[in-house]
């Protein structure tokens, strides 16, 4: 090699760590605006009320748990122990219904042949347009008949007839790249189609599935409508209405350090799931929204 | 006779047509049969019902035709706004979402190490989601006396009136979801990665510039996920509620006011579900002419590999 040849190739080697490290830059710049409100959001629980409003500064003078016990009292009547036991109330059955009735469905969807499939795949996929507050006044009214309001059965049973077209359609996906001669020959001694999805096709889904579980868990324990349109009492509170409660608390004047630090709290879970199931996250997104 | 048969065989051969577990599937997918009829299909027929009655709290639902329509468009002082108002926040949100998720998406598919930490990074604000938590936090964050303001402070920037202004406040709720990027960053980041590298070296060698090549390669590849971004997100955005309720409640001056607000306090503030059903109607009027807008145009700027959908 030249010489010359050989300052062309270290300039041009030069001009990519530069490129580098300006990526870097800007990555680390970008990133500190997207985690600075989270990580304020956590030193800011252990402030009192005053200092949050007194300085700047990101770290607590003196690190208090004030926020975090008295905040935790709630109502009064109601601590956050009845809110956050409420909150697994609904989302937990939801989430396990849901994986149960999508799944099956979307093997129904995705393994076999009978008259008007694909209108009834067209349909089911249009329901992915239908806004809530189109359908959310019959649904109370009916709910209401029911006397189903203030229970979790609006929430629990929609699930379980698998009113969530997103998750069918994501687990139509992934069964679409599980060859197909897998089930028909691994249950050659003649078990049914049912059983053929219980052995073979069941474990087979775990990465899907795992897939639903987190986002219908986050989706759930995030949602704040629904939450609003059928729980009436205090007593079946979730986290999202209690913390509506908190800063609406009318005539005293709000409580910012409690408030943040319970809005905190209820983002644990969530987050928890996040850092464990970081994979699925990744998979469950993309296996939905490419492949279509 | 003979005619009787003719008809017959195709029926036949449509009937063997069909594996013989067809009844399994039928069988597979009933529940979610069920679920729609009940829990989809009568609540979208009964809300158009309603659209056209007095229901409310104090009347039972007397047909009223158009009356619930003419008054939205005509008597209405808040409708209107409210209707341009989520067409606008969704014309500001989506575009900004998108265009800053592909941007970092960009960055990260640049084989530069520690990248998995910064997709954690930039994806952990998505997760919290429309709850009502991040909410509080933003309307905190944004306060006269919050922490943004502060800091602009120290940069002698003087404060603004993030949540007090009307056009400002409906900026600030967009801000949000512009911060929530992280599902689309992780759909284009995965479309990135499907971009045959052959077409970058071909392009380069051909001196093809960067821009360029962005703009003849990398965009045109990914348009099928730019199309399906682009209509969840604005699917999502012209049904927006929990920021608007919680941060701004709809105010300054209605100045965030949005449709799905409306919507609520029509039907369970002033328990007049006959008028919210109809205000429902033209929301989802809108999302049905915006969608299938995308769906008509799309023929035109997205480009399958595999020449289009089946």
């Amino acid at each position: 090699m030249s010489k010359s040849n050989a300052v062309v190739v270290t300039k041009a080697r030069k001009k990519k760590t530069w490129k580098r490290i300006i990526t870097y830059a800007f990555l680390v710049f970008v990133g500190f605006f997207m985690i600075y409100p989270l990580v304020w959001l956590f030193f800011s629980t252990f402030k009192t009320n005053t200092e949050l409003f007194g300085k700047l500064s990101f770290f607590p003078e003196t690190f208090t748990w004030e926020a975090f016990v008295n905040g935790w009292k709630g109502s009064g009547q109601y601590t956050y122990t009845t809110f956050y036991l409420n909150t697994f109330a609904l989302v937990l059955p939801t989430v396990i219904v849901t994986v149960l009735s999508t799944g099956i469905v979307a093997y129904g969807f995705a393994r076999f042949k009978f008259p008007c499939r694909g209108a009834l795949f067209v349909l089911m996929i249009s329901t992915l347009m239908l806004p809530d507050a189109v359908i959310i006044i019959p649904r109370y009214v009916v709910f209401n008949q029911l006397g189903w309001i203030d229970t979790y059965m609006p929430f629990w049973i929609p699930a379980l007839f698998a009113c969530y077209p997103f998750f069918i359609f994501m687990q139509m996906q992934f069964l679409r790249g599980i060859p197909r001669e897998l089930d028909e020959s691994a249950c050659v001694d003649g078990c049914n189609p049912f059983m053929t999805y219980v052995r073979i096709l069941f474990p087979l889904m775990k990465p899907a599935m795992f897939s639903v579980i987190i986002f219908q868990f986050l989706w759930r324990w995030n949602d704040y409508f629904n939450n609003l349109i059928y729980i009436s009492s205090v007593k079946k509170y979730t986290l999202s209405l209690a913390l509506k409660m908190s800063i609406d608390s009318q005539g005293a004047v709000t409580q910012w350090n409690q408030v943040l630090a319970m809005s905190f709290v209820s983002m644990i879970p969530p987050t928890l799931l996040f850092f464990f199931a970081q994979k699925y996250f990744v998979e469950g997104i993309t296996t939905s929204g490419l492949k279509g | 006779m003979a005619k009787a048969n003719a008809s017959a065989v195709p029926a036949v051969k449509k009937v063997r047509k069909l594996p013989r577990n067809w009844k399994w599937g039928v069988a597979f997918i009933t529940p979610w049969i069920i679920g729609f009829l009940a829990f989809q299909l009568y609540p979208l027929l009964a809300s158009l019902y309603y659209s056209f009655t007095d229901f409310s709290v104090l009347a039972d639902g007397k047909w009223v035709g158009v009356e619930n329509y003419v008054k939205l468009f005509t008597k209405d002082k808040h409708f209107l706004k409210s209707l341009w108002l989520t067409v606008k926040y969704a014309i500001m949100s989506v575009p900004v979402k998108l265009a800053f998720a592909l941007f970092i998406a960009m960055l990260l598919n640049m084989k530069l190490r520690g990248i998995n930490m910064f997709r954690t990074i930039y994806y952990l604000p998505s997760i919290m989601g429309g709850s009502v938590a991040v909410s509080i936090l933003w309307k905190f964050l944004f306060m006269q006396d919050g922490i943004v303001n502060k800091a602009l402070a120290v940069f002698h920037i003087p404060a603004v009136s993030w949540l007090g202004d009307p056009n400002m406040a409906l900026v600030t709720v967009s801000l949000l979801v512009v911060w929530q990027f992280g599902s689309s960053m992780v759909l284009f980041l995965a479309g990135l990665k499907n971009v045959p590298q052959e077409l970058y070296e071909a392009a380069s060698v051909d001196g093809a510039s960067k821009v360029r090549q962005f703009f003849k390669i990398t965009l045109p590849m990914i348009t099928p996920i730019v199309f399906f971004n682009l209509m969840m997100q604005t699917i999502n955005a012209l049904q927006e509620f929990t920021s608007v309720s919680i941060i701004t409640n709809g105010g300054p001056n209605r100045g965030t006011y949005l449709l799905g607000l409306k919507i609520y306090e029509e039907a369970f503030t002033n328990s007049k579900m006959g008028y919210a059903s109809a205000t429902s109607w033209v929301l989802f009027a809108i999302v049905l002419v915006v969608t299938g807008l995308l769906f008509k145009t799309s023929d035109a700027w997205v480009y399958y590999e595999d020449g289009g959908m089946n």
